[in-house]
């Protein structure tokens, strides 16, 4: 049995686990359920060793144990398969399997004919396929899911655990994989499994964790609980935020979106976005709901100008057709887009905050401006309340919150009609959420039109005039604020 | 009073105290070092390395790398020449055309243009890496060079353009003022222009950069043309000091010149440095070469203390980013 007792884990400004404790049972499935943010991965990397410094305990077997590092944790018997595979693509499925526990002859050469058979029992127990001598890439996602699944089992895992291993299979190998953990179940080994799918939870699950916020809510027996139930201690929170005034009374469209598609770049044959249409109006917030891997992100993306050749659309702005090959096409039409990831994508670390806010209105060649960028920084400062020493203070030094005011005034300082945000607030502590949100607010009255991608419902519903709600690629709901609710949201979000 | 080797102004001056320090160890050692003769030989050895190395700067700064830039020397070098000495002849069409020195040089450093350009378009255009883009110009230019010379030097190239590397203006060698100009112009780039603000972007975060609508293609295209015409100016610097154009000039040129963008605390994964740094970086390359020289180190010695120089200078630079 693997169990944790109260375990928290705190970053910077955020506490991610809050004395979490749970049980997970050897010969069932454990489901673990919460929102995004809830806290699952941070649980997932604890027990597999990826963070070492957390408080509290976690026992495998009744021994206490402690993992410095993943081989560790594998050694002791847990492997996970992540979301995103991590296999190399260039191997060939034996070499995948057998990397860092290479099987050697006794002159300490690769002994390919031994590690090839052993492949191949192992795929026979698993049902799978496969020649042991084909390359990665040439497989489906299902398939090297389960080479995954053969990995976990090579190392003699007893504890598997798996971070919504079905997002990206089709429903035949759904059920093929449904069927080989009900075989790992018989022999005896704990499986732990995340997912946002409902139903599949209720066919293979025995018990259930729920945690949201960090805590751990409740934990019980799948068969004595409800789908409706589970969805209420999931997002069952207050709103802390104040609402949105709205009456829905906006007259002109600022934004027309028809038959938006996306053509999957990894996989030409199947689409990542389908035929999504919509209207943003001018003062409006549209708020687009949706569970990871919904298709958010890549919807504003495409209309940024960053999928030129797999995206394709009609587009309206100011009811004039266009479309944007590249970013600055994008924003010379109004288009501004604070991005996901602020380090990644939003800021150059290394430069200071006011050559950040000018590197969106800069033209390639040319003076600058030291003066006029100088003052212009100063004003964004004083009105985003961004808290640095000066203007010249190197973004890297900043904490969460503040590097995301930055990335919210180099925007601003396009004078953007169309203000399009993606998870505005993650990983940023609340007061700085709370500025961000009467940010939003004030801009939204000030006639600017926004596009607001959030996975967290209640910052949706509070800020949002009409609210979008995705899955797979598609619009699968729409609702205005009034009739909207966290069931309604979060039932239109869940795959089918 | 106690000074902290930590204290910010000795981090920040750390390449100029290693250079006044190595200044001092040789002058120790032997009498010919401080003297003006040896020192303005020294500038004057060295303002070729300046004007290659800050157009590495910027390419450096932006996060790639130029291996070309010898062999585009080599080449701009040879065409200079034997414009000076030849001119061009269309003998289909009986025409002559003569040059000056000023529009040989001209031409060849348009022709440093070109050839940095053509590094750009196949950076930019098939997202080959700098590394390999610039290896396969480096053999193209040195290539066409050969050709170009059979294999023979160009020499006897007229008094009015040994000036240029010879010659002296207001009591300093005119390379150095040719490299101190060269040096202004990049400075002048890097701190006063937005295509110099962009470099820095690019270099510390592509991505970002991209998204602000940066467009980032112009922007190394530019650079690349930029690091071939200073490459052409090196050129016509060695190509007048000797009367010559020798078709090796300039073969693992752009090694020194990139140990001097790293000596000068410039990071290679982009971002992070300074002209002046690769300036300073230049001169202690110099000064360490001319200090084997008189100390009558073996040419076989003085590659390996210059190896080692390279590797404590990056070393030193890494602890210094670790200790932030």
């Amino acid at each position: 049995m693997l169990e944790a007792i109260n375990i928290s884990k705190e970053f910077p400004g955020v506490k991610a686990l809050n004395q979490v404790n749970f049980k997970f049972y050897p010969g069932k499935v454990n489901a673990i359920l919460g929102e995004n943010g809830a806290g699952k991965s941070t649980l997932l990397k604890i027990l597999t060793g990826v963070y070492t410094q957390y408080e509290g305990e976690i026992q495998l077997n009744g021994e206490t144990v402690s993992f410095s590092n993943i081989k560790e944790a594998q050694n002791a018997g847990i492997a996970i398969i992540h979301q995103e595979l991590n296999l190399i693509p260039e191997l060939s499925v034996t070499e995948n399997l057998f990397l860092g526990r290479e099987i050697k002859t006794s002159l300490g050469l690769l002994d390919s004919s031994k590690m090839e058979a052993e492949a191949k029992r192992l795929f026979e127990k698993i049902q799978l396929n496969v020649n042991p001598k084909t390359l990665v890439q040439h497989l489906k996602v299902g398939e090297q899911q389960l080479i995954e699944i053969a990995k976990a089992l090579l190392c003699n895992a007893d504890v598997i655990l798996m971070d919504e291993p079905t997002s990206a299979l089709s429903d035949k190998e759904i059920e093929n994989l449904h069927r080989i953990i009900y075989e790992l179940k018989k022999e005896g080994k704990t499986i732990v499994y995340i997912s946002h799918k409902m139903d599949e939870l209720f066919k293979i699950a025995e018990n259930y964790t729920v945690l949201r916020d960090g805590n751990s809510i409740d934990e019980g027996e799948m068969k004595n609980t409800t789908e409706q139930e589970l969805i209420r201690k999931m997002v069952g929170r207050d709103v802390l935020i104040e609402k949105k005034n709205t009456n829905n009374e906006f007259q002109n469209t600022i934004l027309k979106v028809e038959n938006l598609n996306l053509i999957n770049p990894n996989d030409k044959k199947r689409k990542l976005l389908h035929d999504i249409s919509f209207e943003l109006k001018k003062g409006e917030i549209l708020g687009i709901f949706g569970l990871m891997g919904a298709g958010r992100t890549e919807l504003l993306e495409t209309l940024f100008g960053m999928h030129p050749t797999n995206g394709s659309y009609n587009l309206e702005i100011d009811q004039k057709n266009t479309f944007h090959k590249k970013p600055k096409d994008a924003i010379e039409n109004g288009l501004a887009f604070v991005t996901e990831d602020r380090k990644t994508e939003g800021l150059v670390l290394g430069m200071d905050i006011s050559s950040n806010i000018s590197l969106t209105y800069l033209p390639t060649f040319g003076l600058l401006t030291p003066s006029k960028d100088k003052s212009s920084s100063k004003d964004y400062i004083e009105k985003l309340r961004i808290k640095t020493p000066s203007e010249m203070q190197l973004c890297q030094n900043l904490s969460g919150g503040n590097q995301q005011k930055v990335v919210l005034a180099k925007w601003l300082a396009t004078n953007p009609q169309i203000l399009m945000m993606d998870e505005p607030t993650r990983g940023i502590d609340i007061n700085a959420k709370n500025e961000i949100y009467n940010l939003i607010k004030e801009l939204a009255a000030n006639q600017m039109s926004i596009l607001l991608v959030s996975s967290e419902i209640p910052e949706i519903l509070a800020l949002s005039d009409r609210i979008l709600v995705m899955a797979e690629g598609k619009i699968k709901a729409s609702y205005l604020a009034a009739e909207a609710n966290e069931d309604k949201l979060l039932k239109s979000a869940l795959p089918e | 009073m106690t000074i902290s080797l930590n204290h910010p102004l000795i981090k920040k001056s750390q390449s100029l105290i290693a250079l006044f320090l190595l200044c001092l160890f040789i002058s120790l050692l032997s009498d010919k070092f401080m003297t003006s003769a040896n020192l303005w030989n020294v500038l004057r050895q060295i303002s070729v390395n300046v004007c290659i190395s800050v157009g590495m700067t910027l390419v450096v700064l932006m996060a790639g790398i130029d291996l070309s830039v010898g062999s585009v020397l080599g080449f701009t070098a040879a065409v200079c020449a034997g414009l000076l000495k030849n001119g061009l002849a269309f003998e289909s069409m009986d025409l002559f055309v003569g040059f000056t020195v000023l529009g040989a040089i001209l031409v060849s450093i348009l022709i440093g243009l070109v050839l940095g350009l053509f590094n750009g378009w196949v950076i930019t255009k098939f997202s080959i890496p700098p590394f390999v883009a610039t290896l396969a110009m480096l053999t193209i230019a040195r290539g066409l060079t050969m050709l170009y010379t059979e294999g023979i030097p160009i020499s006897n190239l007229g008094t009015e353009f040994e000036f240029i590397g010879s010659g002296w203006m207001l009591g300093i060698p005119v390379p150095v003022w040719i490299s101190i100009f060269m040096v202004l112009i990049v400075v002048f780039l890097t701190k006063k222009t937005t295509f110099g603000r962009y470099i820095y972007a690019i270099g510390g975060n592509e991505r970002a950069a991209f998204l602000s609508g940066i467009n980032i293609n112009k922007i190394k295209l530019a650079v690349y043309g930029i690091a071939g015409m200073m490459a052409a100016v090196g050129g016509v610097l060695v190509t007048s000091r000797l009367n010559s154009a020798q078709p090796n000039a300039g073969t693992s040129y752009e090694l020194d010149s990139i140990a001097a963008v790293v000596i000068g605390g410039t990071s290679l994964s982009g971002g992070i440095g300074t002209v002046a740094g690769t300036v300073i970086g230049a001169v202690i390359i110099g000064v360490l070469n001319n200090g084997l020289v008189l100390l009558d180190v073996s040419p076989f010695w003085q590659q390996v203390v210059k190896g080692f120089v390279i590797l404590l200078a990056v070393i030193i630079d890494k602890m210094n980013q670790k200790n932030k």
